[in-house]
């Protein structure tokens, strides 16, 4: 029953094959567009800002929980500083005062590579905030008594943090890191605002260009869904697997 | 201070504290004294440039109408997603596996979608299929953008504001004879949203930071682009950069310190189940949220 509803419901579309100017009629706002190019850089602002905040976030968070007050002082203060600015603000400075007037060319010759390396350079520093804190947090979800019964065996600073508590910090700070993630290829967009060509900035061209409007709204759309969908599936099954069971 | 990380530093530990905050802080004057030079040789730190801002003028001008656009948009955008959101996070609960089901797939596809896009989007629908001005546009995509974001975002926190309520409620609620309906309307709900405020005072922030975009990308004339108007009229690019900036750590200071205040107090209150959800939580809900972590300087 079901499956000669399935084939009743799929005689007609063969429009394409008989009338192959269908295809072309229906897919043309696509034409002369390179939309996996766009995503393509997203890709990049994405993964090489993600490694960037990595390695800065971690840093943060290693000032946040240091025993000298002026390095606490300074992460908290950065951190409260930049997770209550737009990060549009971030962007626009990084084009118009980093560069501009900083002379910040980021070792660019020509303005597009120059803009793109600015856009990590700013989604570098406002996504650092938000790892800080994820890993920040993480470190607390260790209980006191962890490392406290680790010096108690006889264990000395580095063997308590290599053995004792990284260890547990780490993988209870998967979940809030992939959050952090699917958050910065979102934030991605932004790049838009100094002219990136990655996705955001093709879809205001062809949206104003095109009569489609809801196919390319669509089409952007699917691909933002692709992109973070899998991202948080998997690394919350992850984050799940791997968190310490207390 | 003892720490999971560390020891009460001991004599030669102190020591070498001293030392490390010492050589951090020759750093930090050498970045500060960099940035300072800089800035000077541009003839950024002229007075001329930055005492538009001591004037009425720049900020009845400039300053003040952009703010209040942001704060109109940012309200306007709560107002319209709280109501959209609770529909949803409720549907989300549904007994029926269609309504649960469609309510998610709605609310995860918007949550997993760029709200730039959907401003662009809203913009260009607006232009397209309606008689909306191209003065009102911007505003309306603005609003609209935010809305379909936040209430999807604030659909989840519903959701976990009456997930996080105890059991007892509901089976009290059934117990005295109350229908699926009432429970939700009369029990349920109410201390769900009394438990949520700090997670939606947390989201405005986040609502106020994302006009922004619209400014940019739109020409929406809310703060940040009136600040290049201002730049464009007084050649302070920097000047005018600091002092926008500052007003918006401002603004999302004191309502993260509100978000806060008020997730303490319901925290403390003897009425009621004790549920809250603060800003912690809603960084797990939308990882975009910003809120939570002041005044907890260090790892304690």
């Amino acid at each position: 029953m079901a499956r000669r509803r399935f084939e009743r419901w799929r005689a007609p579309p063969s429009t394409y094959a008989t009338h192959p100017e269908a295809r072309e009629i229906v897919f043309d706002f696509l034409q002369g567009y390179d939309v996996l190019g766009a995503f393509w850089t997203t890709v990049q602002l994405t993964l090489l800002s993600a490694v960037g905040s990595l390695v800065w976030g971690t840093l943060l968070a290693a000032m946040r929980v240091s025993p000298v007050p002026l390095m606490r002082g300074f992460g908290t203060a950065y951190v409260n500083i930049v997770r209550n600015i737009p990060l549009t603000i971030i962007i626009l400075f990084a084009s118009l005062g980093l560069a501009d007037i900083f002379g910040a060319t980021m070792g660019a010759s020509d303005f597009k590579v120059q803009g793109f390396r600015l856009a990590v350079l700013g989604l570098v520093g406002y996504t650092a905030a938000f790892v800080c804190e994820a890993i920040r947090s993480g470190i607390n979800t260790v209980p006191l008594g962890q490392a406290e019964a680790a010096r108690a065996i006889g264990l000395n600073f580095t063997q308590t943090l290599r053995l004792i508590v990284l260890p547990q910090a780490f993988r209870a700070v998967i979940g809030p890191l992939a959050n952090v993630l699917i958050a910065l290829t979102k934030n991605t967009t932004v790049a838009a605002a100094i002219g990136v060509a990655e996705a955001a900035t093709l879809m205001k061209t062809m949206i104003e260009n095109e009569a489609q409007t809801l196919a390319i709204g669509a089409v952007f759309a699917l691909g933002f869904v692709v992109l973070t969908l899998p991202m948080g599936l998997l690394l919350g099954w992850v984050g799940k697997r791997l968190a310490v069971k207390r | 201070m003892s720490s999971v990380l560390y020891d009460t530093p001991g004599p030669r530990a102190k020591r070498r504290n001293v030392l490390v905050s010492v050589v951090f802080f020759v750093l930090l004057a050498a970045l500060a004294w960099w940035i300072w030079q800089v800035l000077d040789d541009k003839n950024q730190l002229r007075w001329a440039l930055w005492q538009p801002f001591t004037t009425s003028q720049a900020w009845t001008t400039y300053l003040l109408p952009g703010l209040t656009n942001t704060l109109k948009a940012a309200a306007l955008a709560m107002i319209i997603a709280l109501p959209l959101g609770a529909v949803f996070g409720i549907a989300r609960l549904s007994d029926h596996r269609w309504v649960r089901s469609v309510a998610g797939v709605v609310v995860e596809f918007f949550r997993a979608i760029p709200v730039l896009l959907l401003m662009l989007f809203a913009n260009e629908f607006f232009s397209r299929y309606t008689q909306v001005t191209s003065d009102d546009r911007p505003f309306y995509a603005v609003v609209t953008g935010l809305v379909l974001y936040n209430a999807s975002v604030l659909a989840e926190v519903v959701r976990a504001g009456i997930l996080a309520l105890p059991k007892g409620q509901t089976e009290a609620a059934y117990a005295i004879g109350l229908r699926k309906g009432q429970t939700m309307t009369s029990i349920l709900l109410p201390q769900a949203v009394t438990a949520m405020l700090p997670a939606i005072v947390s989201q405005l922030v986040v609502i106020v930071k994302d006009t922004a975009l619209g400014g940019v990308m739109l020409g929406f004339a809310e703060l940040l682009s009136e600040r290049g108007t201002l730049a464009a009229n007084y050649a302070n690019v920097i000047a005018s950069f600091v002092v926008v900036a500052a007003i918006y750590i401002v603004l999302n200071f004191a309502l993260t310190s509100f978000a806060s205040w008020l997730e303490g107090r319901l925290r403390r209150s003897k009425r009621g189940t004790g549920a809250v959800l603060g800003a912690e939580d809603m960084e797990e809900l939308n990882p975009a949220a910003v809120g939570g972590g002041f005044g907890a300087g260090s790892a304690a």
